[in-house]
């Protein structure tokens, strides 16, 4: 899709790290309109943070004090006894790790798997392609507890329940197919000129996918990693029914049987639950954050390079 | 040797023995090879066994199974409520299931796209926002269900003491038992819940659009209107319709929150929540099977239709 | 980097918190925190025919598999009374705990007996499970003298016999009880908390209209009104308190009776009354919640939340008082049993053993335990009398603890259970949510007779 003026190398830009690009917001040179978007900002940031910052104030007050009429929001006696408990319990400490290698794995798994099928799927023309498209995506249609109960059945045989790889494995049926076909869409629209003149250099069609289409594919690539982490990271039903003793736990699994401060099953103890969800979320956050913005540069700087 | 027909100009070099069209070829079933091999391996099993259990009356519990044929899908297709089976209403569930998705992929996909278009340009402040949107995306969903609910209480939720204190409430209004806003109360948790991924998939879409397109398009007296109508939302179809196919297939199997907010309900069942009542209540895994058979062709059909709208397969 | 300004906070404050984390005030350590009623000063009993066991199974290397209590004070006290027992006898015990919720718990001993496995000894059974479970368990009869059995709560030991069979033993209990503040009763003039559920009503009425002068989120009663199994408890004490002693009698649902179709307009009338409108949402949690938060005059639940009521935070300390629920006129007051049993499953490779540990667990040295360690009501009288257990649990005052116990119908209905319970209370909750009571309960009773036909 390039104009005839401008060189192949420089047309596909670098995702918007340093770019300045107004892509359809209006005209943001007008005050009155900038004023606008910041508000509009404002709100969007306020109703996605303030259950976030609800939870942090839940987790500053006893667990009886939960339902506390007026509403106060800030707790007129914030204490840090549940953060407290919550770090040096040792609650959270395999789980944090047994999370990060499922959800790690599932999604390294996922791009080295997916980008290759991806690849094929998007760049290549050949026979059966489209049956193909439409196979992988129904393997992942049915609903988690229609194939729960042959699932289990089929990892007992293999000695795997109470395992992570009963997880990784499992969490393979949901985010490759939707790996495969995130980045076949990304694949498809770039231009078929950077293909064409590796080949007239001489290089392998491999080698067109490793050194030229994949770095290009990074804002793709980020994004579903970055998906298939999460969704790996939050999944309950499945790790509630594969996983067994504590020192297996996930961490949403971790939470969500967080002890009690009475034996009975009824007693959910909240004000643990909502620290133990703020403790793990916010480096969650930052990990990704510092990780997406690494990765992005260092593929796109190489890819820009002539 | 097979010369292939349609392919864009430029593509056939002939080297050596083989041409460039046949080493691709090769290439793209070498590469397809690992991801079908997981899916086979791991999911053709389940799948398989699914669906043959859709024809049988296999219990959870006990009893011996039988081939029962099509008589599960039959009492399906005539909404069959069995008093002794005691099956759920699945047209209901159904069609609440489609209301809610139809309800929150449109807000979602709307409210992504604003949010992808703004985080795409430059301004301060925008890596405190793309932190903030992974907020809700990074609570597990169990958790944030059961946050949720406890904000919308009645009594001492904060969703009614914030509205009457702004004065948009004047009594406290019972967000998930009164049949009018259960609804919303449910699309909300789920748009807070969502709308980062769609936000997420959209501007990585966007990310790829070369900017001197714009530059070229700016320098023939475009405005921000026209650029988003006529350059941005066309290439960004691929995208798009991915977004779309997803969302709307998570949206269809909504089961947590629905789970959460309102267990059994009659009336406030889901797809998801009904089979799994389905399963383990009413003891049903034949007729379980046979309701998620039919889920998945109801999910085919959008999956079709966005592929057909959007062009999918073609450039 | 770019967003240094971004990171390097959030960096420097995660530092923060984690260096001064050696000095943050920390309650008892998280899993073992205490409730506000029991002191952990109590050695778990040794096992009483210690000697005979060593003997019989020291040098064999068994090692049982318990599935038991899930994480947390449950799960230490299974840790503490099974080392005691290895101790003892030389067999060992693998515990795993349960998931938290009733379904996945359910669905985890399900698929275990389906898949014939014996990778479960001994288990724990909710009070509603003997019934589908029967054929899968050991018949405990053979095992136990007739005096060990008669030590065990009568009601429950009924529940637990399937076809003549015990197969299981209860272990723990749980009974419904009625919550009310003692400070509103004495405002408004109340000399002793409501004895009939018309009684229960109008004080209900007086005190919210009074209350609701100074706080518009005062409600009268507060119970679980959500579609789940907590709603089948309730209501099966709102039908055994006023002349329908079950959702099934004499193998025969008649729920459409005019003592149980006005009772459910009762209970109807309510919504919105005197229980908030969001009511036919709660479960356990949003009802203590409301109770706990001053915000409630009435509150059904079951033990567990005595104790959250007397922690840091509530509103209603030295405010509140519980008792049984009421009942109407020529009724007895009821509490529905919850709680859990013991059960060996037919597939174990070491029922001998098992059932050895069963014993100890269900002893009522053991019980009485697990009541002062775990804040658990025991079954045995015996126990529930014991000065001890009465300090930790104040409300098994014998006017309280000997409230007769209706069991739910789970062993009629045997692996139907579940089915059943789902049409009860979807069919209970559309009552509450203003369908008609009438056409409900001819639907439950068509239903359920089905259903009973069936199995």
């Amino acid at each position: 899709m390039s104009t005839s003026v401008i060189p192949p190398t420089t047309s596909v830009a670098p995702p918007a790290l340093g770019g300045t690009r107004s892509s359809g917001g209006g005209q943001r040179r007008n005050p009155v309109l900038r004023g606008l978007f910041y508000l509009i900002l404002i709100v969007l940031a306020f109703y996605l943070l303030f259950p976030f910052y609800w939870a942090i104030r839940s987790a500053l007050i006893p667990e009886s004090a939960a339902g506390n009429t007026p509403v106060e929001y800030w707790p007129s006696d914030a204490t840090l006894s549940n953060f407290g408990d919550a770090l040096t319990g040792g609650i959270l400490k395999l789980p944090l790790i047994n999370s990060a290698i499922v959800a790690g794995s599932v999604t390294l798994l996922s791009l080295v798997i997916g980008a290759s099928a991806a690849y094929a799927l998007g760049r290549i023309q050949f026979r059966g392609r489209t049956i193909m498209m439409y196979a992988i995506l129904s393997m992942t249609i049915f609903p988690q507890i229609a194939i729960l109960g042959a699932l289990y059945t089929q990892f007992s045989k293999w000695g795997l329940i109470n395992s992570e790889w009963s997880l990784i494995i499992s969490y393979l049926i949901f985010t490759l197919p939707f790996t495969i076909w995130v980045l076949q869409s990304f694949f498809r629209t770039m231009p078929r000129e950077l293909e064409e003149s590796a080949y007239v250099d001489g290089a392998s069609p491999f080698r067109t996918f490793w050194s030229i289409m994949l770095p290009l594919a990074a804002p793709g690539l980020v994004t579903t990693g970055l998906l298939a982490f999460i969704n790996a990271w939050n999944e309950y039903l499945y790790a509630v029914s594969f996983l067994q003793t504590a020192d297996h736990f996930t961490v949403p699994v971790a939470i969500v049987e967080w002890p009690p401060s009475t034996g009975s099953q009824f007693a959910v103890p909240w004000d643990h639950v909502m620290a133990g969800t703020v403790i793990v979320t916010v480096p969650l956050i930052v990990l990704v954050l510092i990780f997406q913005r690494r990765l992005v540069a260092g593929l796109t700087a190489g890819a820009v390079k002539g | 040797m097979k010369k292939p027909s349609s392919f864009a100009a430029g593509t056939i070099i002939h080297r050596g023995g083989f041409t460039l069209q046949k080493r691709q070829v090769r290439l793209a079933w070498l590469m397809l090879v690992p991801a079908l091999a997981v899916l086979i391996f791991v999911a053709l099993y389940p799948l398989v066994r699914t669906i043959y259990s859709s024809f049988t009356d296999e219990q959870f519990l006990g009893g011996t199974t039988h081939v029962v044929g099509f008589a599960n899908y039959y009492n399906i297709f005539t909404n069959n409520t069995n008093t002794a089976a005691s099956y759920p209403d699945f047209a209901a569930a159904t069609i609440l299931t489609l209301k809610f998705t139809v309800w929150s992929v449109v807000i979602e996909f709307l409210l992504g796209l604003g949010i992808a278009l703004v985080l795409n340009s430059q301004f301060k402040g925008r890596g405190g926002m793309r932190a903030a949107m992974l907020v809700p995306w990074a609570i597990p969903t169990v958790v944030s269900a059961q946050m949720w609910k406890w904000m919308f209480n009645d009594i001492s939720g904060v969703v009614n003491d914030f509205l009457m204190k702004i004065h948009v409430l004047s009594a406290p209004q019972s967000w998930l038992a009164d049949p009018s806003t259960s609804l919303a109360a449910v699309v909300a948790v789920d748009v807070w819940k969502t709308t980062p991924f769609v936000a997420l998939l959209l501007l990585a879409g966007l990310q790829v659009i070369p900017t001197d397109i714009y530059e070229a398009a700016a320098v023939d007296g475009a405005t921000g209107i026209q650029k988003l109508w006529r350059i941005t939302l066309p290439l960004l179809r691929p995208a798009i319709a991915v977004t779309l196919i997803f969302r709307t297939l998570d949206a269809i199997r909504v089961f947590d929150i629905f789970n959460v907010f309102f267990g059994s309900t009659i009336g406030k069942l889901t797809m998801a929540t009904a089979i799994q009542n389905t399963i383990v209540s009413n003891n049903e895994v034949g007729y379980g099977a046979a309701l998620s058979v039919v889920m998945f062709v109801i999910i085919a059909i959008f999956v079709v239709v966005y592929t057909t709208v959007f062009k999918v397969e073609q450039q | 980097m770019k967003h240094r300004f971004i990171i390097a906070p959030i960096t420097l404050g995660l530092a923060a918190v984690v260096s001064i984390l050696p000095a943050l005030p920390a309650h008892v350590h998280a899993a073992t925190r205490q409730s506000a009623l029991t002191a952990a000063t109590i050695s778990a009993p040794p096992v009483p025919n210690a000697a005979a066991l060593m003997k019989k199974y020291g040098s064999k290397g068994i090692t049982l598999t318990y599935v038991g209590d899930a994480v947390g004070l449950g799960h230490n006290r299974d840790l503490i009374l099974a080392a005691e027992f290895t101790k003892d006898t030389g067999i060992g015990v693998n515990i795993i705990p349960q998931p938290v919720a009733s379904t996945d718990s359910y669905s985890q001993k399900v698929r275990n007996f389906q898949a014939k496995s014996s990778a479960f000894d001994v288990m724990m059974i909710d009070v509603v499970w003997p019934g589908a479970f029967a054929p899968y368990l050991v018949d405990l009869k053979p095992y136990f003298s007739a005096a060990a059995i008669k030590q065990q709560a009568a009601g429950i030991v009924a529940n637990d016999t399937v076809g003549g069979h015990l197969v299981a033993m209860p272990w723990f209990g749980d009974f419904g009880i009625l919550y009310y503040r003692t400070d509103l009763l004495k405002k408004y003039g109340f000399s002793q908390p409501p004895k009939t559920w018309d009684e229960l009503t109008s004080m209900a009425k007086t005190i919210q209209a009074g209350e609701r002068k100074s706080n518009s989120r005062f409600s009268g009663f507060v119970f679980q009104g959500n579609a789940y199994e907590g709603l089948t408890c309730d209501a099966l004490e709102w039908l055994a308190s006023s002349g329908t002693p079950n959702f099934v009698v004499n193998g025969k649902a008649d729920l459409n009776n005019p003592k149980a179709i006005a009772m459910l307009k009762l209970a109807q009338s309510w919504i919105g009354t005197i229980s908030p409108r969001g009511v036919t949402t709660y479960q356990e949690g949003d009802a203590q919640v409301a109770f706990t938060s001053g915000n409630a005059a009435f509150e059904r639940n079951w033990p567990y939340a005595y104790a959250l009521n007397l922690a840091t935070g509530s509103k209603v300390i030295g405010k509140f008082d519980v008792t049984t629920l009421p009942a109407e006129a020529g009724s007895q007051p009821v509490g529905t049993v919850g709680g859990w049993q013991l059960a060996v499953s037919k597939f174990s490779k070491n029922i001998p053993a098992s059932v050895e540990f069963l014993r100890y667990m269900t002893s009522p040295a053991a019980e009485k335990f697990n009541a002062i360690y775990a804040g658990l009501v025991p079954t045995m009288a015996s126990v529930a009398s014991d000065p001890q257990v009465l300090k930790a649990q104040p409300y098994l005052k014998p006017a309280i603890a000997n409230v007769m116990r209706v069991t739910r119908p789970a062993g009629i209905f045997g692996v139907n259970y579940t089915k059943a319970s789902q049409v009860i209370f979807q069919g209970i909750n559309q009552v509450l949510n203003g369908s008609d009571p009438s056409s409900i309960v001819s639907g439950l009773d068509t239903k359920l007779n089905a259903i009973l036909a069936q199995h």
